[in-house]
């Protein structure tokens, strides 16, 4: 399991610098939507793997934290994904919106000179 | 009372800023006003200062750094507290008659007050910290002042470059005071005064000393700083007159005097403050005949005089310390008096030009012989008060010359006899025919602007006719302020019998006469365009171009090693983070015995071999092919979402899932406005370089995103934090959900930030899209929406919604927005004990309405459900803030949260937390937001947009259609 997730996290980032690396704006937005899968998973799994042992507190008597997995990476993860989409609806904005002023969907703005 | 003191000009101040442009005579009466409160309180300090005394308030600012502000006054900060409120007040009188009713006058009195203030900062603080801070507010305001004629460029020049030197000047003196701090280890003047000792053998006496000299010796204008004070001319002239007689450049001397019995008796000191002296006298004094322009020569008479003074306190005996006093005050009265003059001259001729002006004796009889009086007293003429303190000079570097060097009396002679010579040119113009061709025919200005120069004339005749009745006594308190036991007996007489000063005054005097014939008979000074010998040297001309190199240097190192593209940016990003961890490599601890790796699931395994196989080809398609990366980002997403439930985190794949599916939504919105690409054929060898390099990049960060990840999977977890709130959420949060306790309870601070940035982002995409505009060929139609294969091509979207094609799916999803709603309640209220929450059924909600937006398009959904996302957006914030306030109401800290306990009859018992309405405030912005940003994409399709004239377009594009 740890060797799928690890490599899984490095595909998805790799992916993503190369999109980001391109010129064109939609495939910077791609690039960033798959960089941040990669580090929502990664922040995710520092708090290990656990299977079947989503952090609900139903049992009676004090829980026994060895018992559930880590809700704080859980948490943070779980903001991160909102905030991602607020910032992926930006960057839409601004990149449909600089693609209306400056007629080009280049990064800089600008066709590069041939 | 100090505290009365330095505070009325800045409250002055703060008035004459509020005051209308045209309240000339208003603005005159608060300043005179203020100003005259300053000097009476003054006087009223005179008392104690007498006695020897000092007296000291304190306030507590910065405890912890041993930094009090502390306010003392003793016999020298009450001399200079008393010229620069007397001297103040003459030339608000002044000003009042000079500024013309044109000019701006509130700022000008705003910014004179504002700088007396802190003038008055500098010469009253206690503390050396504070010092330095009101000296740089002097800078500051000074550089306002030179500057009020923004619209003038010499103006502005000059402002500048006074503010450049004397601001810079100012850092090497916080520099320098914070060596002496370190030294004597206190801030506190009257600690450090006591300390000179230590200083003085210290091994950081000399760089102390020399920050600390340059600080002083910008601000005075002394060589080779010079140059900015005759550039500051730009100014009013009531300006100049008050910065360049007492105030402004008095800061640097008051600083040395302060500073007199802690830094000097070396031989450094001796060699660095008197050799800038030297210098400043004999170069000022000789510049200042060659002239044309009256404030100019005594701009640089200013300098000159101001060397005079350095040289005195660069001696360094008591007695010299006497003479750098006296000249001080005699300096500020007569320079006053003339820069008044000269301000006269130039409002009543029209012209300050010596070369045109001559005669003005008839037209102007009174003020001309003041100005003639307060020359003799510049030039040393006896029975004024410059000639007492010029004698003392004299005296002094006849002294310290002694019997075989004699270079030091020289040049004070040859100064002084330049100033003869300098001073017969500036009354020359009282001479002569009356030219008739001055731009304006003078005569007497009013009385009361005259009358500044009357009493400081005045005063020169007192002062030179009965020093010992008049000024001894205030001398002799700032004199024994600095020397204190030190204080040696002077006699202030102005007869001593022949002696050697006397003989050399004599010198001088007929030396200088003797020169301005020559120079007028032989030379023709009046036709010189430059200063002889020193016109070389000319330090302005150095600043500017130092300037202008600096700014070159500026833009060249960034163009060299800037650049403005994004993909460079981003590349040199990456780099650094891959290459980053590299370095840290070396310090890692010894590895500890790592945990054996879990069994792999083949269904985990297959699931993610087709979310990397996603990824990869999203990264594939992505230029091409943009609803197909689309999607194949959408299916890692999934992928991702599946990981979470898989790896017991339900709240994450709920979330996860929703946002996926309103990403989706979302930029597919957007994909309509890009621009159509087709593959180019040919691809240049350059971008098959780049591509390489990006792969080959890819690969090293890929790899190391993975082995880092499995490094942290195989190592043994660490104790978190995690522990702490499973252990409390029930028992404290009264949830079973930890992580939505987490949320809306532990960290609820952190949530009720990230719901405003949510909130702020929302609102910026709504404005950024208010002024959208397309470029011109996205404006049409597309292509699939015109094409005759769809059926529903000839009917809008609510027509297909009603009665075309889409009817039936419309109908049930009209039904299903009940029972989506129903869901997102119930995923609402579980959240606390189940997964749920208020996140994911906001966008369980969301999702339901843009099902609803999506079939029966924008028009006709929002005539029958009016959506208001501003006001979910607002009331949202303001529950979540109400409710974190309301702990407040019961006396606990923001946001803690309390558990209702209710027996209801139907229901049985319910547990409310209060962070259930913390939560009903995250649903409503979430929702407020989500709706937001898809409706303003939305309406951009049913807008029709003003299309640029330039783009012919085909008729049959018309009208917009809505697509959504």
């Amino acid at each position: 399991m740890e060797m799928v997730i690890a490599l899984a996290i490095g595909v998805l980032f790799g992916s993503g610098i190369w999109l980001i690396l391109r010129p064109r704006t939609f495939q910077v937005i791609m690039g960033f939507m798959l960089m941040s899968y990669a580090v929502n998973l990664f922040i995710f799994i520092m708090g290990r793997l656990w299977i079947n042992r989503p952090p609900l507190t139903l049992g009676p008597g004090a829980p026994d934290p060895v018992a559930y997995a880590d809700p704080l990476p859980q948490a943070l993860v779980l903001t991160a994904i909102v905030i991602g989409f607020a910032t992926t609806a930006l960057y839409l904005v601004l990149m449909i919106g600089a693609r209306g002023i400056t007629g080009t969907d280049h990064v800089d703005g600008e066709e590069p000179e041939q | 009372m100090l505290l009365l003191l330095i505070a009325l000009p800045f409250i002055g101040s703060a008035i004459a800023g509020m005051m209308p442009v045209n309240a000339r005579n208003g603005e005159a009466w608060l300043a005179g006003c203020v100003t005259l409160a300053g000097l009476l309180v003054t006087f009223f300090l005179y008392t104690t200062v007498e006695a020897g005394s000092v007296l000291r308030y304190e306030a507590p600012w910065l405890p912890a750094y041993g930094v009090n502000f502390v306010l003392r006054i003793d016999g020298l900060s009450w001399l200079f507290t008393a010229l620069i409120l007397g001297i103040g007040l003459l030339v608000v009188l002044y000003a009042r008659y000079y500024m013309s009713a044109a000019d701006p006058v509130p700022r000008f009195f705003s910014f004179l007050l504002a700088f007396m203030g802190s003038m008055l900062g500098v010469v009253l603080s206690g503390n050396l910290i504070q010092l330095v801070l009101f000296w740089e507010m002097t800078s500051l305001t000074s550089f306002l002042l030179i500057g009020y004629w923004q619209h003038r460029i010499d103006a502005r020049r000059g402002a500048r470059m006074a503010f450049i030197i004397t601001a810079s000047g100012g850092l090497c003196l916080l520099a320098g005071i914070l060596l002496l701090g370190h030294i004597t280890g206190s801030y506190d003047l009257d600690v450090v005064l006591a300390r000179g000792d230590i200083v003085r053998t210290h091994p950081w006496y000399f760089p102390t000393l020399l920050l600390i000299a340059l600080g002083a010796l910008t601000k005075s204008a002394q060589f080779p700083f010079h140059f900015w004070l005759p550039h500051a001319m730009a100014a009013p002239t009531p300006v100049s007159a008050y910065l360049h007689s007492a105030t402004m450049v008095k800061a640097g001397i008051f600083l040395l005097m302060r500073l007199w019995p802690v830094l000097s008796g070396t031989s450094e000191w001796m060699w660095l403050i008197g050799g800038a002296g030297i210098c400043t006298l004999l170069i000022g004094a000789f510049a200042a005949i060659f002239q044309h322009d009256l404030k100019g020569l005594l701009a640089y008479s200013t300098i000159s005089h101001l060397g005079l003074i350095t040289v005195l306190l660069g001696i360094g005996t008591p007695l010299s310390i006497v003479a750098a006093i006296f000249h001080t005050l005699n300096h500020a009265t007569f320079k006053a008096s003339l820069f008044m003059a000269a301000g006269i001259i130039d409002h009543e001729t029209g012209t300050r030009d010596m070369r045109v002006l001559g005669g003005l004796r008839r037209a102007l009889p009174v003020t001309g012989s003041l100005a003639i009086v307060a020359t003799a007293s510049m030039a040393g003429v006896p029975l004024l008060n410059g000639f007492l303190s010029k004698e003392m000079f004299f005296a002094e570097t006849a002294l310290i010359g002694g019997d075989e060097e004699w270079w030091m009396s020289i040049a004070a002679v040859a100064a002084s006899m330049f100033s003869v010579t300098y001073s017969l040119r500036f009354i020359s113009v009282f001479f002569g025919k009356l030219p008739t061709d001055l731009p304006k025919k003078p005569h007497e200005p009013p009385h009361w602007m005259r009358f500044p120069i009357e009493l400081l004339v005045l005063l020169c005749l007192i002062v030179g006719i009965a020093p010992t009745l008049s000024v001894a006594p205030l001398l002799h308190n700032a004199v024994f302020a600095v020397l204190g036991e030190q204080t040696p007996l002077y006699s202030l007489a102005i007869w001593h019998g022949f002696n050697l000063p006397l003989f050399l005054s004599i010198l001088a005097l007929a030396g200088g006469i003797a020169l301005f014939a020559i120079l007028r008979r032989t030379y023709g000074v009046a036709g010189r365009e430059r200063v002889p010998l020193l016109h070389r040297l000319s330090g302005a001309q150095i600043f500017e171009s130092s300037l202008l190199r600096l700014s070159q240097a500026a833009s060249r190192m960034l163009r060299a090693i800037g650049t403005q593209r994004l993909q460079t940016q981003l590349l040199w990003l990456m780099l650094a983070l891959i290459g980053a961890p590299l370095f840290m490599v070396g310090s890692l601890p010894a590895w500890p015995p790592l945990s054996t790796p879990s069994s792999v699931d083949p269904l985990f395994a297959l699931m993610w071999l087709i979310g990397c196989a996603c990824a990869i080809a999203a990264a594939w398609q992505a230029k091409y092919h943009r609803l197909a990366a689309l999607i194949l980002v959408g299916g890692t997403g999934l992928v991702t979402s599946l990981t979470f439930l898989w790896l017991s985190a339900p709240d994450l794949a709920l979330t996860q899932l929703m946002v996926e599916t309103v990403t989706t939504v979302l930029l597919l919105l957007g994909l309509r406005w890009l621009p159509p690409r087709e593959r180019s054929l040919t691809v240049p060898r350059r971008v098959w370089f780049r591509r390489s390099r990006d792969l080959f990049i890819v690969a090293a960060g890929g790899t190391g995103m993975a082995a880092l990840s499995y490094a942290a999977l195989v190592l043994p977890a660490p104790s978190s934090l995690g522990d702490f709130f499973l252990m409390r959420a029930l028992s404290e949060g009264g949830g079973s959900n930890v992580v939505n306790v987490l949320l809306v309870d532990f960290r609820g601070f952190d949530t009720l930030g990230e719901i405003t940035v949510i909130a702020i982002v929302a609102l910026t995409v709504y404005a950024l899209l208010r002024r959208f505009r397309p470029a011109p060929e996205s404006i049409a139609i597309p292509a699939q929406q015109t094409s005759d294969i769809d059926p529903a091509v000839r009917q809008p979207p609510s027509e297909q919604a009603e009665s075309g094609h889409l009817m039936i799916p419309v109908v049930y999803l009209r039904l299903l927005l009940p029972f989506m709603g129903i869901i997102a309640a119930y995923f609402f209220l579980r959240g606390h004990n189940l997964p749920g929450g208020g996140f994911v059924a906001a966008l369980i909600f969301s999702v339901a309405i843009i099902c609803q937006y999506m079939l029966a398009g924008t028009s006709w959904i929002e005539s029958h459900l009016r959506m208001r996302p501003h006001r979910w957006l607002s009331y949202g914030l303001l529950i979540a803030c109400g409710t974190g306030l309301g702990a407040w109401f019961f006396g606990y800290p923001f946001l803690t949260s309390h558990t209702l306990h209710l027996s209801l009859p139907l229901l049985g018992d319910l547990h409310v937390p209060s962070a259930l309405a913390f939560d009903v405030g995250v649903f409503a912005v979430v929702v407020g937001s989500t709706m937001l940003i898809l409706m303003a994409l939305a309406h951009q399709s049913i807008r029709s947009h003003r299309v640029p004239s330039a783009v012919s377009h085909n008729p049959s594009h018309m009208p917009t259609r809505e697509i959504v």
